[in-house]
This record gives C-alpha cells, sequence and structure tokens, in this order.
C-alpha cells in the first residue's frame, strides 16, 4: 500500500577516488514512506553513498534528486528535508541527553518551545526520561543508538538515512530499534537503511544488494529469496557474493 | 614512533643552532661631536671587528631615539666634543655607549663586546706610554632601563599564548568533531560551512582575547611592564594575530583527521617555532642564515615585533606598518586556504 512517488531518484551514479570507483553505475528509486535496505559487506560502497544522497560530498557524475532537490544545485532545501545519523556514533559525548536534543533542534531551527515538547516526546517513548540530564557518554551503545535515531528525525524530514545504526549493538536493542524505525515509517518518513546484517533485510520493504560498489539485485524480500532459491537473506547474498568474485 | 623519537631531535638540533650567542653585524650609529682621528680610528676598530656595521651618523644625541624607534639599528656611540685634546691633555676621553634594550639579552651582549673593543684599544695606544690615556665608555639604556628581561618575556608569552588557545585549541576541537563524526552531523544539516566554522571559533577567539588582556595587565601590574603606546592599537594588533592563529588552526584541522594529528601539526607547525624561531627567546640575528630566513614566514616574529614596538617602545602605527601588513597577508592566505580546504573536503 505504498504512496508509489519517488523520494529518491538515483541514475548513472558514479563515485570515483582516484582510479577505484567506489559507486559503479547505480541506479534505483525509492519512494515515499518506504522502508529501503542498503545490503552489502564492509567496503561495497555504501557509506559512499549514502554520504552523497545525504549531500556530504558530490558524485562524479549521475543524475540524483532526493526529496524533490538536485544534489549538486539545491544542496541546502535538500539538507532541511532529509535527517542523517552516521556511521560514525554522532550525539556529543560530553552533552547531556537533554543538551543534545537542544543543540540538535536549535541546528534545524526549531524554537525554543517545540524543543521541549518534542523532547519530552522523545524521552517518554524511548522510555528514557530518567537520563535527561545524563551525559551521553555514560549511557549503553544501544540508548545512545535510539537515542540518535530519535534526534535525527526530530525535525521531521522526509527521508532518513541510517548507516548501520545497529552496528556492535545486541539483537535485543536492535530489535527494538527496528520498532523504532517502523514507527517512523508509519509517520511517514521514508526510511533509507544500510546494513550487512542480513536477517534485518528482512525487515525492509525492499532491498538493494551491493557488491563491490555495483548493484547486483534490488527487489523485496520475498522475491529476491524466490529468485534466487534461497531459503533466507543470508543465503541470496551468499550466492551473490560468490558470484562476484567468480567473474573477477 | 617517528614521532616520539624525532621529537627530541628535532629540538636538540633547533636548540644547538639557535643559541648561539655570537652577535653579528649588529648596526650602529654615532654621534661624532669631535670628529678627531682618535674617534676616526675608534670607528673604524669597531666596524672591522665584524660585530657592528656603522649605519647612521647623526649629528645629535637627540636623533638616537629616533632613530631606535625605527628599529633597525640597536647601538649608538656618542664621542664628546674634543675628544682627542682630552684624551691626549688630560689622558682621558669619554665616548657613551647607548643601547636599545626592548631587547636585553643583546644590548647586554653589544655592550660587553664594545667594552671589549675599547678595552683593547686602550691598551694599544698606551704601549710604551708613561702617562696612561683612557678612552671611558658610559653606558646607557634605552626603551627598558632597569634591562628586565620579563620585558622581553610578555610579548613572547603573549605570542605563545594565544597560539596555544587560538590555533592549537580550535585545530583539536575542529579535528575532534571530525575523529567522533559530529562534524558529519554539522555539515549535513543547513548550517553553512562559514557558520560552522564562526560557531566553533567565537570562543576561542573571545578566549584568547581575555588572555590578551590578563597577560597585559599582569605584565603592567605584576611586573611592571609598560604600556606606552595606544593601549587600542595594542589590542586591536592582538586581535588581527588572534585571527591570524586562528585561520591557521582551521587549516590545520582541515588537513588533519584525527585530533592527535592536529595536536602534532600544532605542536611542530606551530609551538616550537613560535617558542624558538620568532626571536622570543634566541635573538633572530644570532640565528644561521637558513633559520633567519624561515622565522620570516613564523606569525609570531611579526607579532613580537609589533607588541614589542608598541609596548615598550610606545611608537605609533606609522612604524609598524610593515609588520601589520604582513600579519594581515598571512591572515588573508590562510583563511582562503581553509575556506577552500573545507570545500575540497566536501568533494
Ligand atoms: N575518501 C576516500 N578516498 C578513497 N577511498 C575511499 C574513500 N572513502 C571510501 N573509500 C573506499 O571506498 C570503498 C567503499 O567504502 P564505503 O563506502 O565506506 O564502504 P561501506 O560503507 O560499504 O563499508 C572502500 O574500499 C573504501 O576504502
Ligand atoms: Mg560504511
Amino acid at each position: 500500500m505504498k504512496d508509489e512517488k519517488q523520494v529518491i531518484r538515483v541514475r548513472n551514479l558514479f563515485k570515483k577516488f582516484g582510479d577505484f570507483t567506489a559507486n559503479h553505475d547505480l541506479s534505483f528509486d525509492v519512494y515515499k514512506g518506504e522502508i529501503f535496505g542498503f545490503l552489502g559487506a564492509n567496503g561495497a560502497g555504501k557509506t559512499t553513498a549514502i554520504k552523497i544522497l545525504s549531500g556530504l560530498s558530490y558524485p562524479t557524475s549521475g543524475e540524483i534528486e532526493v526529496a524533490g532537490f538536485d544534489v549538486y544545485k539545491q544542496r541546502e532545501l535538500l539538507k532541511r528535508n532529509i535527517g542523517y545519523m552516521s556511521q560514525k556514533f554522532s550525539l556529543y559525548e560530553d552533552l547531556t541527553v537533554y543538551e543534545n536534543i537542544r543543540f540538535y533542534g536549535g541546528i534545524y531551527g526549531l524554537s525554543r518551545k517545540e524543543i521541549k515538547m518534542k523532547a519530552d516526546e522523545l524521552l517518554t517513548t524511548l522510555n528514557l526520561e530518567h537520563v535527561r540530564n545524563k551525559r551521553i557518554g555514560e549511557l549503553p551503545l544501544g540508548w545512545k543508538q535510539k537515542l540518535a535515531f530519535s534526534v535525527a528525525i526530530l525535525h521531521n524530514p522526509d527521508i532518513v538515512f541510517l548507516d548501520e545504526p545497529t552496528g556492535g549493538v545486541d539483537p535485543v536493542t536492535r530489535r527494538q530499534f527496528w520498532d523504532l524505525i517502523y514507527e517512523a515509517s508509519r509517520k511517514g518518513i521514508t526510511v533509507f537503511v544500510t546494513t550487512h546484517y542480513m536477517d534485518e533485510a528482512e525487515y525492509c520493504d525492499r532491498v538493494s544488494i551491493m557488491v563491490d560498489g555495483k548493484i547486483e539485485a534490488l527487489d523485496t524480500p520475498s522475491e529476491l529469496k524466490k529468485q534466487f532459491e534461497a531459503k533466507d537473506m543470508d543465503a541470496v547474498f551468499l550466492r551473490l557474493a560468490r558470484n562476484s568474485s567468480y567473474q573477477e | 614512533m617517528l614521532i616520539l623519537f624525532g621529537m627530541p631531535i628535532v629540538q636538540l638540533l633547533l636548540f644547538g643552532f639557535v643559541i648561539t650567542n655570537d652577535l653579528k653585524d649588529v648596526k650602529m650609529a654615532v654621534v661624532d661631536h669631535s670628529k678627531d682621528s682618535y674617534t676616526n680610528e675608534i670607528i673604524n676598530k669597531i666596524t672591522s671587528s665584524g660585530y657592528f656595521k656603522l649605519t647612521d651618523n647623526l649629528e645629535s644625541i637627540n636623533q638616537v631615539e629616533g632613530v631606535f624607534r625605527k628599529g633597525e639599528v640597536k647601538l649608538a656611540l656618542v664621542f664628546e666634543p674634543d675628544f682627542a685634546t682630552n684624551l691626549t691633555k688630560e689622558s682621558k676621553a669619554k665616548v657613551q655607549i647607548l643601547t636599545d634594550a626592548s631587547d636585553p639579552n643583546m644590548a647586554n651582549l653589544a655592550v660587553n663586546y664594545l667594552q671589549g673593543i675599547l678595552q683593547n684599544y686602550n691598551l694599544e695606544i698606551n704601549r710604551g706610554k708613561v702617562l696612561p690615556f683612557q678612552v671611558k665608555p658610559q653606558t646607557r639604556m634605552y626603551f627598558n632601563t632597569s634591562l628586565e628581561s620579563v620585558f622581553m618575556f610578555v610579548p613572547g608569552i603573549m605570542a605563545t599564548i594565544l597560539m596555544l588557545v587560538s590555533a592549537m585549541m580550535t585545530s583539536i576541537s575542529i579535528a575532534r568533531e571530525k575523529e567522533l563524526g559530529t562534524m558529519e552531523i554539522l555539515l549535513v544539516s543547513p548550517l553553512k560551512p562559514l557558520q560552522i566554522i564562526l560557531g566553533k571559533v567565537t570562543p576561542y577567539l573571545l578566549l584568547s582575547f581575555i588572555n590578551a588582556l590578563v597577560i597585559v595587565g599582569m605584565g603592567y601590574f605584576v611586573f611592571g611592564v609598560p604600556v606606552l603606546g595606544s593601549f587600542a592599537l595594542l589590542m586591536a594588533e592582538s586581535i588581527l594575530f588572534i585571527l591570524l592563529a586562528l585561520s591557521l588552526g582551521i587549516f590545520i584541522s582541515t588537513v588533519s583527521n584525527s585530533q592527535q594529528v592536529a595536536m602534532m601539526l600544532s605542536m611542530f607547525a606551530l609551538m616550537l617555532p613560535t617558542i624558538l624561531l620568532s626571536g622570543f627567546i634566541f635573538p633572530i640575528r644570532n640565528m644561521p642564515l637558513p633559520l633567519q630566513l624561515i622565522s620570516n614566514i613564523i606569525p609570531p616574529r611579526w607579532f613580537i615585533v609589533v607588541i614589542k614596538n608598541i609596548m615598550l617602545k610606545g611608537v605609533g602605527f606609522e612604524y609598524i606598518w610593515k609588520e601589520t601588513l604582513v600579519l594581515i597577508a598571512m591572515t588573508t592566505v590562510f583563511i582562503g586556504l581553509s575556506v577552500k580546504k573545507f570545500k575540497i573536503r566536501l568533494e
């Protein structure tokens, strides 16, 4: 029942670092409200692509539109309409939970009142009221990640980009994290998430699988399993990975 | 590892090279009220020693201070009228040595050398004579009459602290954001790069400015270092230097990805040269030529000259515009480079 409106449109995206091609001819669309999984092994080029989509770096070539804005010419507008959670942990460790929320709210131009309201709402949802004035550095990783995600969508973006948000987190917290993702998706936020945990792929509406900078497969998880006659996404991925090394 | 072992070696080399306490071609003015064969001979002796170079012949002792203010000439000799007559008739003639003591090490050294030369001359002309002639030097210091080295230290410390706070702290704090990933969040936000940089730099600008005030205040109230020139000019120059240091800090942070790298770069590229090559501790004129040349590209070198001139000599802007221009040029270059680098980072 997804709205068929494209919110990300990528055509022939190339990104080169010198001789090395990190993203090779990527073309895909992401639709509004969708949870789009961007899968690939370490070094496949996921972070490179996500940075281009979120306006952090320029592509070498290709046509890219995000939230209706061109990544070359309309960066300012684009940045206003997206959220981003980096692969590195991205809250200020030596500020308190509330100070971090206030800081990011401030950056995105939310008013004092809005910030306070959002902070209360967010802390209640996460059940983290009791650490409101604790320094981020003192919290367990799982809590930090959940906070970082909530802060990334504080300004109600059209799209949120999550780069390996569950890296190094225990399975229980990972599950809770995915609940947050669903919740955001229900509110109409399009979620673009990278991961190298194949089990998480099952939670996505559609996934693309990237191998050595190229998109080797793109479909719903069930279609992909059918197509590759595999019992789970892990097997799909293994098959693709094997193909790629045979070709070389 | 290389850095750990390299550092002491570099330090050692620098110290070794820099601490040569020899004088060379110190520029000297002469006020010769007598102009006779004796004074001529003495001047010749002094200039042929290689330590001193005669640059100005002045008419009156009143001109000396003006020449000192310009900063080139560090030393003046004043021969009394009828020098030769006094020497031959009364076997006693006076010569006055005036020095610019805003650089006390230098002044002391120069006076010692001169006295040595005059002593030799005394011995020479008295050889085989019954009645000893005597050329008597009298010494007078300008600008820093009590010859306190704290006078020298205040400008140097000021340059060092401002460098430390502005450049080193800025570079480390920006590098820290890059290392931790918070920088990406700032870059991905609607904030413009300029806003991000200003946001990072403003606190350090304020902090540095307060530091500058504290240092000058401490110098004045605790050590009695005067501020003879315009206080406003002094502060304006300090702000210029702080801006320069901040732009250096930003530049360093754009080329380093971690706090350690930023710190090392600041140490090597900024702090060591500031302490060793800026003329703070070791007089520039005594360094070997290559180091003298290098010292020209070290910002604090110019800043120290500027504040020394304002504080100790009380000169106005007309005497320090050249140094100021150098500082402005350096600031422009580094701000330009950082902006360019910052853009490239977004590639
Ligand atoms: N700035 C860069 N310069 C050169 N090579 C880079 C740069 N950034 C990433 N790469 C290379 O691009 C490849 C893909 O990296 P990345 O996108 O981070 O992979 P992933 O996020 O899928 O693990 C890697 O081989 C990496 O070394
Ligand atoms: Mg990555």
